[in-house]
């Protein structure tokens, strides 16, 4: 074949932040595949040096809009590891609702209305307003469901007030959570009519598979996004999230300016499919159901099926999520007050962000103020996994024409969900 | 009627603030009905034609590198009203702590030995007001979605929206909240712009400053409440510098 294809996606669309994809095929050979992020960085682990204990929390959830939430309990869960702070079983489970009602609203967001436009063949959701309005009308009563999940917990949709180093700034009443309760219920049926649609759609992601390794929290019997350790599936040792900085192996490539993360291989990927691949057997059970009609098992390597795996993780999200409610209207809500004491300290925090698992680490002095931090973000773990990827891809679909090329490189990054507003150190530009 | 074209773009931020669009849920749906969005990157594959001009050009994030700094003239240059979205474009808000510090020392803490690649380089924080003519600035981090949809229904109707010249103590005060420094916390409340019906004291946590100073805050009287509960001032800039550093 001597085929010769030639393009550069310029900001590619309906993705979080600003990323490029460079293509150079000659005579049928790929001479350059490149996934490049030109995102301006921002500097987050300079910035918090000498910052409060009780500020971080407030500065780092602006790292990211659509996860801010997660890196608020990262960050708490950091300082409140090197403070030495016991929280109660009571703040736990409320955080954990929060945190749900995170990866409701970003998974919704997502594949509702960053993914589906491309199974309907749309440039966007603008379109499918009239041509699929009770689609429409689905993905936004579930948005709104992880929305006011975060409003009743967090105190706001966006960048939470509420969540504190000890605790909760300001409870929620059992009025709330019995309402909240009501809304779970009414959405089962709602995610139900949206998993026929995606499923209707399914074949519209393209068949591609290739051998990788996926890093997940992992704390059987549970299927976790806030407790556990750090599994791999090339291998059977669990990590204490203490240890994180021998996972991540964070090194600069030679063919990239950006830091990069490997451990048994040269990438590897987190986020839904990962967390799926290590912990698919402690779904709950519609949960189980859905992965079953998609016919997703564990051992998954194609990553277009990340979405199918967000959606799943929603209605799993959903049913565990009553369950806490019931527990915490159980035992009533009790007033509390968070309480801190500043100490000298280094800490990690770790939770599964909808894109993946993230790292929160700082140091402080003896008056509670931020030495160093380190901050290691799932896009930023996912970079080289989409660059080995898109090598195995493009050969695979050269005889295509170029438009369809385009689409299942560009669906390709979608799949991944990049969140490239979270760059704190991930930059890949090219030199021209 | 015409339909007033809309574009939203991004610098340097956390997108929280178009975020806060999509949370309109199903308002955006009567929001398409009134206004035509041209040009959302965030949202939508389709791409303005290259020099197409806006009615109204919604820009979140702040400047950090000269070739930002070119983008954004270019969107001011195609757009009847620039309006100014969340506290990175209207104030600097977060991303100016970095100002605290010298760029090359922000540099090396984050990249180390490859900190002096030219990619790399950034300037000091800018808000938007700093680089080109803003219209007008919908501030906090995130934007109120209900003040958004007011600035946008105002100028539309060719009328001047106006910002609240309070401080947050005044809408604190009329939703009956504690005092934050009765707790022992640092508020800014006394010297903040209102705006945000005192949301963060609200949800039982002291005010960040993410909407700005208040225009002419009266220093005098935060001196006397940070005296009343034992504070210095040096506390209270400590406090200012997550969202007003310079």
């Amino acid at each position: 074949m001597s085929r010769t294809v030639e393009f550069d996606v310029h900001h590619v669309t309906r993705v979080e932040g600003h990323g490029n994809i460079k293509v150079r095929v000659k005579n049928g050979t790929v001479d350059e595949v490149r996934w490049l992020v030109p995102e301006a960085p921002r500097f987050f682990e300079a910035m918090v040096r000498g910052r409060s204990w009780e500020d971080i929390q407030t500065v780092v959830s602006r790292i990211c809009g659509i996860c801010s939430v997660t890196h608020s309990l990262a960050s708490i869960k950091a300082v409140e590891a090197a403070l030495g702070v016991e929280i109660s079983r009571q703040t736990d489970r409320l955080r954990i609702l929060a945190h749900y009602g995170e990866q409701v609203e970003s998974h919704v967001l997502h594949v509702g209305y960053l993914v589906a436009p491309d199974l309907l063949g749309q440039k966007s959701v603008v379109p499918l307003v009239t041509s699929h309005p009770e689609v429409v009308q689905t993905v936004i009563a579930l948005h709104k469901l992880g929305n006011h999940m975060m409003e009743v917990l967090a105190g706001r949709k966006t960048h939470p007030i509420r969540l504190k180093p000890g605790g909760f700034a300001k409870l929620p009443t059992e009025a709330e959570l019995r309402d909240l309760k009501a809304r779970l219920q009414a959405a089962v049926p709602q995610l139900e009519a949206l998993a026929e649609v995606i499923l209707s759609l399914a074949g519209e992601l393209p068949d591609f598979r290739r051998e990788t390794e996926y890093i997940a929290l992992v704390n059987p019997p549970h299927y976790p996004f806030y407790h556990g350790q750090i599994g791999s599936t090339d291998t059977d040792e669990r990590v204490p999230v203490a240890e994180f900085e021998r996972v991540v192996n964070e090194y600069v490539s030679p063919q990239s300016t950006a830091k990069w993360t490997r451990w048994h291989r040269d990438a590897y990927g987190v986020g839904a499919l990962a967390r799926f691949n290590l912990n698919a057997e402690h779904l709950a059970p519609l949960a189980t159901k859905v992965a079953a009609s998609f016919g997703l098992e564990k051992g998954c390597t194609n990553p277009y099926l990340n979405n199918v795996a967000q959606l799943v993780e929603v209605v799993h999200v959903v049913e565990r999520s009553m369950g806490i409610v019931d527990e915490l209207l159980e035992a009533g809500i009790r007033p509390e007050k968070p309480h801190v004491e500043p100490r000298a300290g280094v800490g990690v925090g770790c939770v599964e962000a909808p894109r993946g698992i993230l790292f929160h680490k700082y140091e402080f002095d003896e008056r509670g103020r931020c030495l160093a931090a380190n901050i290691c973000i799932p896009t930023n773990q996912n970079h080289a996994n989409i660059q080995k990827d898109f090598e195995a891809l493009l050969p695979e679909i050269l005889d295509e024409e170029e438009d369809a090329i385009r689409l299942k490189m560009e669906m390709l990054v979608r799949a991944y969900d990049p969140c490239i507003s979270c760059s704190t150190h991930y930059l890949d530009v090219e030199f021209v | 009627m015409r339909k007033p074209r809309i574009g939203i773009f991004d610098f340097a931020c956390c997108e929280g603030c178009q975020l806060q669009i999509v949370n309109l849920e199903e308002e955006i749906l009567d929001l398409l009905g009134v206004v035509t969005p041209v040009e959302w990157r965030e949202a939508m594959s389709d791409q303005a034609e290259k020099g197409e001009s806006f009615d109204i050009a919604l820009v979140e994030g702040s400047i950090t590198r000269e070739e930002d700094a070119e983008r954004l003239r270019e969107i001011r240059a195609r757009a009847k009203f620039l309006i100014a979205l969340g506290a990175c474009a209207t104030i600097g808000g977060v991303n100016k702590l970095k100002n605290n510090f010298g760029m090359n020392d922000v540099k090396e803490t984050v990249y180390g030995e490859a900190a002096d690649m030219p990619h790399l380089e950034t300037m000091p924080t800018k808000a938007l007001h700093e680089v080109v003519q803003v219209d007008y600035m919908v501030h906090g981090c995130p934007i109120e979605a209900a003040e958004l949809a007011h600035v946008v229904r105002t100028l539309l109707a060719g009328k001047t929206p106006t910002l609240p010249a309070y401080p947050v103590c005044v809408e604190c005060k009329l939703k009956e909240n504690a005092c934050r420094f009765e707790f022992g916390e640092i508020c800014l409340g006394p010297i903040t712009r209102a705006g945000c019906g005192a949301r963060c004291p609200s949800e039982g946590s002291w005010c960040f400053g993410c909407r700005g100073l208040v225009d002419d805050p009266n220093t005098q009287a935060a001196r006397e409440v940070m005296a009343h509960y034992g504070k210095t001032i040096d506390d209270l800039r400590g406090k200012m510098l997550l969202f007003n550093s310079k």
